[in-house]
């Protein structure tokens, strides 16, 4: 019993009136831990009750601590009948836990109810007393400190990075037990909250116990979803990655010191399971749930893998087998670098990182995205105790990332992430990262002293382009790429392009501004049922991500961009369609080589009036091109010389757009040069698809002068923020009304339904330019079978214009601003000594242009090859169809290679400042791990918070537009209070990771469920040295940006 | 109008048809709150979505940021949704500065509860000294259509009034402050308010044919008068309804002044006085001395019938009646009422059997200065 916990009701405000014959309340208040539960006396007549309660003490285990939250239900006293319940605040009191962070809840809550959101706000003061029990870890991991954050907190050094954490638990979904049918929906929904804020509690004590295990303290990239499966159950799972955090002392620079140590983090092994070998483990498992159990109705395995060329026929053949084969891994080597990481990473059943920026040095190479997908049919969780199928699942695509990555020459995989989509009993899981190369000195235990030996690693790439550097063998490339000297140090190879699904590295050497690039694609599919209906999904899948890939591809080149950074490719199913979309920020890295043009061709060139067609269409494109090149100021540093090895780049080059029909080649045997290279991506125009596509290429609308806009922490380019942040959410939903709908007109739906919320967003925040929208995350969903989803959370900040020396002169003592001075540097130096044309050596396959294309696409995706490869999965596909009834269907494709970046990250903090007023504590939200302007003192915790919403009197309310704005709005309220009652001022790496929408217009009425994370900190003006004081409100003058 | 429609629909083309048909939910909400100000303005006039999205449309905002007409739409509707989710708020705008549920910074707090209680001269002329009941609010229809103020405007000013007067009327202290405290109005306002609250409570006549060129501002400034010199709040500052009441005993000790006209001595000796003074110094001097027995017992009987309830309410009627159309007519200038009535005021004082000089004070400040203002075209 190693802890008590301590509550007391002061007061409450605003409450409802709930008598309507006096227009008057007689609340009370009962305070629930477990089974515990204290009432406070009833408080007559009034709506703003005072019952400055005694302090109510639950003395508990830790365990429970950790996984139960405080109720607190708010009722209104009646003699005769019922006592009503106002609303309840639910507590996590996981921040009292430890001892770095809160140390006291105290403050006005939002009291809230499912059925009619806020009513009133009641104050309340918890505390925690946690006997020093030596024993107390043995079930509990209260101390252990988690993060949603991706990058190393600002106010810690990071001394061991330990990896990969992962679990998930399952219970029944209340909604779908039969006593929900006898009672109310306020009831069921309050269980279902309640049972979720257990689950995640239970969720996060183990995570935490893992990482005592593993000799850590801290999780950071902590990424909790739940899977709501229906009928078959409810998952919430969590993956995230351990790490030995130190306290820096408040006075130093966060940033700076992590640079500083960069060499810190040895990994310990204590992760290990010993070489599970990949291959072999999917296997199993997949064999295991298809013979052994047999209620599960899952799946044939069959595998579409596009990535790799290579590995496609082994896994084809080898069924289920996710391994990649070890003749695969053998082939790179690319060095004792690896050699030397793999020792400590191999050791690790996943070296895989939910990070997405880094230490200084800790990323050496970069190999590109890695993604794998599959297709589950879902069953019934007959013993929630043992969620072994769903972690088999899970394991099955992890092995199969760690085998995609082990194919790129990489070791370890970054910016990890994991997702599922479902729908009805189909499941979609996804998993994707970036292959890279991590350096030794993180991993091993043991060498936190920079003397150590392993210097030949840091030698020899520049941190502007080290990353960008192949980590593979070019002699022995797992897919065709066209490689160059490094257009930087012209020492090593780089590729073409480079895709990846982390932040930009602050070091990295880039020429302009970056933008948000999006693909997006919907596909119709014929309903069906169980296997048949996940068989059709599986199918469609590579068609999708190979689709999704070109319009990326093509879109980065119209931009002339080479570089993809934050790349997410979401897939989202519905009853009669699937939804693509990939977001990523697009910029131009100067190390690599410039992006060629895109060229048009007709397939039929005699035909004169359509040759007419064809010049025209290519002067738009062209015109846009240089456009774009104005337009986010690219002005890459001109090579004078050749560039050492590689031969002269044709003067234009041109790459290939690809469309899917194109054939493989071999153009294996070029690929290793870097010579011969024709540019040319060229797109040919044979069909009216083909036509589509290019209007559908252009018809992204740039964003209005004065805005940017990216998908990652920060926009390359803009360096001197100022402390105006609007942070924000925007949903819509769009009714597809005709019946009778093409691939294509959905495609214009889609694409227009995004493009317009973009427009929407621009225009509503014009009176923020300059302003740069951040971290815009859309995700997109299928709730119904003609409706489609899209939710959408961003941060607009504005900047100064006129860049500066002031700027940086004010922020001297920051290591922002150095980071800023460097960054500005870069471009310059490039441009003193670079030479060479202009142009670029955009590799040109000589031998099969389409595949060629494929170099655009640094995916590891032979494109290239596509089409043949295509051909084998459908056969595949079909010889698993008759071969395995149950079993997995799964699809995986990892795409792109990419050079993930070294972490540091520029971020030049201004001043940040929250305005307030009254009692109410200005709290500030971002998606982004920071906030310009301001010092992160202290981090108080983790918020993850679940609310359920319904209404009867949908009209009433405004309509489902009414519901669910008022909905967003008050969760943001009780995010806000929650944060203000931990004594923060802020919460950073906010993300709405959940919003599920469900509507019945006819019936009057509506349910939405909310889930938002973020972590919450208290911060101080840059200027100042004093931590502000948290609770009280400080006056601060909103931000102009904030209107 | 009809031109704008199609303009609409053309410039919009197949997005607009999009949002229009399709868009089964739009929405944005901010961290801190969104308040476009010219849209709060739109909808606190009463326009309907689609006007507001015309009228934005006309200003041009369109073309400053190359938007599209679905997009003014989605933006409007949700502002709209916005003031409408905070209106409850408005209505306590203490309620404002400690609610949770909208982060809005402190000086749009303010500029929203300013704008919200800001109400149209045009509108509160008719309303004025009307009894705020369900009666009156039946009439808004037709307030409206003469005003040319929207019905929901209309409506939304009628239920401040009525809101404003319900809370100020349990309350002790001063009115204007009670009001600015409460509401968060600033000075300017709560005087306003102040003077609507007072004629709602005494009822006084301001609508008839006579008092149309009387604005608001000047019965403001009237009814500031009033409540500083007539009331009981001008005497006790710690009564109930002290500054909405008149003075009860004040208005008995009025009768008292009835002397001035009824003893002719008095009359004849203050006549004099005041025609000495005034003597060379105004064109209007004939007019003057024919008028000074007139002019006075208008004056002094306005002042003997206020204990009437009734003769209350005719107060202004009355001023302008037997006292402002009379010079009126006679073409005396604002300096020569000026002069007359300052020298009829202070004349009073001489007269050695005047017994009531602090009453007559008190009345002859609080009428010169109401006829001063009320005293133009």
């Amino acid at each position: 019993m190693p802890g008590k916990l301590k509550a007391k009701i002061v007061a409450g405000r605003h409450l409802p009136v709930m008598d309507r014959a006096s227009d008057l309340t007689d609340a009370f208040v009962e305070v629930k831990f477990g089974n515990t539960t204290f009432k406070t006396d009833v408080c007559p007549k009034s709506l703003n009750p005072q019952w400055n309660s005694e302090w109510f003490k639950f003395e508990v285990d830790d365990e429970d601590l950790q996984d139960e939250p405080l109720q607190i239900t708010v009722l209104d006293h009646d003699t005769y009948s019922a006592n009503d319940a106002i609303g309840k605040v639910y507590i996590d009191i996981d921040p009292l836990l430890c001892s770095e962070a809160a140390s006291v809840i105290s403050g006005w809550f939002p009291i809230y109810d499912t059925i009619h959101g806020i009513r009133g706000e009641i104050n309340v003061l918890v505390k925690v007393e946690l006997f020093n029990d030596l024993n107390r870890f043995r079930q509990s991991s209260c101390g252990v400190k988690f993060f949603c954050t991706t990058s190393i907190p600002r106010c810690y050094r990071v001394a061991m990075v330990h990896g990969f954490v992962e679990e998930l638990v399952v219970n029944e979904d209340p909604e779908y037990q039969w006593i929900d049918r006898i009672r109310t929906p306020r009831a069921s929904n309050e269980a279902r909250q309640r049972l979720i804020s257990l689950m995640s509690g239970e969720l996060q004590r183990k995570i935490g116990l893992k990482v005592l295990e593993m000799g850590g303290n801290a999780v950071v990239g902590y990424l909790q979803c739940f899977d709501l499966e229906g009928e078959s159950g409810l998952v919430v799972r969590a993956i995230g990655t351990a790490c030995t955090l130190d306290k820096l002392s408040s006075g130093s620079a966060p940033n700076t010191t992590t640079h500083v140590h960069p060499n810190t983090a040895p990994a310990s092994n204590a992760c290990n399971s010993p070489s599970k070998d990949g291959k072999e483990s999917p296997l199993a498992h997949g064999c295991r749930s298809t013979h052994n159990s047999p209620v599960h109705s899952a799946c044939s395995s069959q595998r579409l893998s596009q990535n790799f060329s290579v590995s496609v026929p082994t896994l084809i053949f080898t069924g289920m087998g996710s391994g990649g084969s070890a003749g695969k891994e053998a082939g790179p080597l690319k060095t004792l670098l690896r050699q030397q990481t793999q020792t400590a990473l191999e050791q690790r059943e996943f070296p895989f990182f939910t990070l997405t920026s880094f230490p200084l040095g800790f990323l050496v190479h970069v190999g590109g995205v890695v993604s794998a997908r599959s297709v589950k049919l879902l069953d019934r969780i007959h013993n929630p105790d043992e969620p072994e199928t769903r972690d088999a699942w899970w394991e099955e695509i992890r092995q199969e990332i760690k085998s995609h990555a082990k194919a790129l020459g990489c070791h370890a995989v970054v910016g990890y992430s994991e997702s599922t989509s479902i729908c009805e009993e189909v499941c979609i899981l996804s998993a994707s990262g970036t292959a890279s190369i991590l350096n030794p000195r993180y991993m091993r235990e043991g060498c936190l002293d920079i003397g150590n030996t392993d210097h030949r690693f840091e030698e020899p790439s520049p941190p502007s382009c080290g990353f960008c550097h192949i980590p593979y063998d070019e002699l022995n490339m797992p897919f065709p790429a066209q490689l160059t000297y490094c257009h930087h140090c012209r020492r090593q190879k780089v590729p073409d392009v480079l895709f990846t699904t982390i932040d930009m590295p602050s070091e990295a050497a880039v020429s302009g501004k970056g933008c948000l690039i999006q693909a997006r694609l919907c596909r119709l599919k014929k309903k069906a049922q169980g296997e048949v209906n996940a068989t059709v999904i599986s199918n469609l899948l590579p068609f999708m991500e190979y689709e999704l890939h070109t319009q990326l591809m093509n879109k980065l080149k119209l931009r002339n961009m080479n570089a993809l950074f934050g790349l997410q490719i979401q897939i989202s199913v519905g009853e009669n369609m699937l939804l693509g979309l990939a977001s990523a920020t697009g910029v131009y890295l100067t190390a690599l080589p410039a992006p060629g043009g895109i060229q048009i061709a007709g397939k039929t060139p005699i035909d004169l009036s359509n040759e007419h067609h064809i010049l025209t269409i290519q002067k738009r494109i062209n015109d846009t091109i240089a456009k774009n090149r104005e337009l986010y100021q690219i002005n890459p540093p001109e090579l004078t010389e050749e560039v050492v090895g590689s031969p002269i780049p044709e003067p234009r080059q041109r790459s290939r757009l690809f469309r899917s029909h194109s054939e493989s080649s071999d153009e294996l045997s070029e690929l290793d040069l870097s010579h011969g290279k024709k540019d040319a991506f060229v797109l040919e125009i044979d069909d009216t698809d083909a036509v589509e596509d290019i209007h559908s290429l252009l018809t992204d609308a740039p964003p209005p002068s004065g805005f940017y806009s990216c998908n990652t922490e920060i926009m390359p380019g803009i360096y001197n923020w100022t402390s105006a942040v609007q942070m924000f959410t925007s949903v819509r939903v769009f009714r597809l009304s005709n019946v009778n709908l093409t691939n294509q007109g959905l495609n214009k739906i889609f694409t227009d339904l995004c493009e317009n919320l973009l427009k929407s967003f621009y225009f509503k925040l014009r009176s923020m330019i300059p302003c740069c929208l951040c971290h815009l995350n859309f995700t997109v969903a299928v709730p119904e079978d003609e409706l489609i989803q899209v939710a959408v959370t961003a941060v607009a900040m504005t900047f100064d214009k006129d860049q500066t020396q002031e700027r940086t002169a004010d922020k001297p003592v920051t290591k922002g601003c150095s980071e800023t001075e460097e960054q500005l540097q870069f471009p310059l130096e490039l441009f003193a000594d670079s030479s060479s044309t202009n142009t670029q050596t955009s590799s040109k396959i000589s031998g099969v242009p389409e595949s060629t294309g494929v170099s655009p696409r640094a995916a590891s995706v032979d494109y290239g090859s596509f089409a043949d490869r295509c051909s084998t999965w459908l056969e595949l596909l079909r010889l698993k169809a008759h071969t395995i009834r149950r079993g997995s269907v799964k699809t995986t494709s990892s795409l792109d290679r990419c050079s993930p970046l070294p972490e540091g990250r520029s971020r030049s903090l201004r001043s940040n400042r929250s305005f307030g007023g009254g009692s109410v504590t200005v709290v500030k939200m971002t998606p982004l791990s920071f906030l310009p302007g301001t010092r992160i003192i202290k981090y108080l915790g983790i918020i993850n918070m679940f609310f359920i919403r319904e209404t009867t009197s949908l009209r009433e309310e405004g309509g489902v537009s009414g519901f669910l704005h008022s909905f967003i709005a008050e969760v943001f309220a009780m995010v806000r209070a929650h944060v203000a009652a931990l004594g923060g001022n802020a919460v950073v790496s906010y993300s709405m990771k959940e919003c599920m929408l469900m509507e019945n217009p006819h019936k009057n009425q509506a349910q939405c469920l909310i889930n938002v994370s973020g972590d919450a900190v208290i911060c101080v003006l840059e200027t100042d040295q004093e931590p502000m004081s948290s609770t009280t409100s400080i006056g601060q003058t909103c931000t102009s940006g904030a209107t | 109008m009809t031109s704008h429609n199609r303009n609409l629909v053309l410039k919009g083309g197949w997005d607009k048809v999009v949002n229009e048909m399709a868009m089964e939910l739009d929405v944005f909400v901010g961290n801190t709150t969104i308040m476009d100000e010219e849209v709060y303005q739109l909808w606190l006039d009463g326009y309907t979505v689609n006007d507001a999205v015309k009228v934005r449309m006309e200003g041009g905002v369109l073309e400053e940021c190359e938007a599209s007409a679905d997009v003014l739409l989605s933006d409007t509707m949700d502002q709209y949704r916005t003031f409408q989710m905070c209106e409850r708020l408005l209505h306590s705008p203490a309620k404002l500065a400690n609610q949770l549920l909208f982060q809005i910074p402190p000086h749009r707090q303010a500029v929203l509860i300013e704008r919200y209680y800001t109400f149209d001269d045009a509108f509160v002329r008719e309303v004025l000294g009307k009894k705020l009941s369900k009666g009156t609010k039946k009439d808004l229809d037709d307030i409206s259509a003469k005003t040319a103020v929207t019905l929901k405007s209309c409506r939304r000013q009628f239920d401040n009034f009525k809101r404003v007067f319900k809370v100020v009327e349990e309350l002790k202290g001063p009115l204007v402050e009670n009001i600015r405290q409460h509401f968060l109005l600033s000075d300017k306002l709560a005087r306003d308010y102040a003077a609507i609250v007072f004629f709602a409570n005494n009822r006084f006549e301001t609508g008839k044919r006579k008092l149309q060129y009387i604005t608001f501002q000047d019965f403001a400034f009237c009814a500031g008068q009033l409540i500083n010199n007539w009331t009981v709040g001008a005497v006790d500052n710690m009564v109930e309804d002290m500054d909405v009441d008149l003075d009860k005993e004040f208005l008995q000790e009025l009768k008292e002044l009835k002397v001035l006209i009824t003893d002719k001595d008095l009359l004849d000796q203050h006549k004099s006085l005041v025609c000495t003074a005034l003597r060379g110094k105004t064109k209007a001097f004939n007019e003057m001395e024919a008028n000074f027995k007139n002019l006075s017992r208008g004056l002094v009987n306005i002042a003997a019938k206020l204990t009437n309830t009734k003769d209350v309410r005719d107060f202004f009627i009355d001023l302008v009646e037997k006292f402002i159309e009379p010079c009126r007519s006679d073409r005396w200038t604002a300096a020569d009422m000026r002069l007359y009535l300052t020298h009829y005021t202070n004349s009073a004082h001489i007269l050695d059997t005047f017994k009531h000089q602090v009453v007559w004070d008190r009345y002859m400040g609080v009428v010169k200065s109401c006829i001063f203002k009320m005293y133009h075209d």
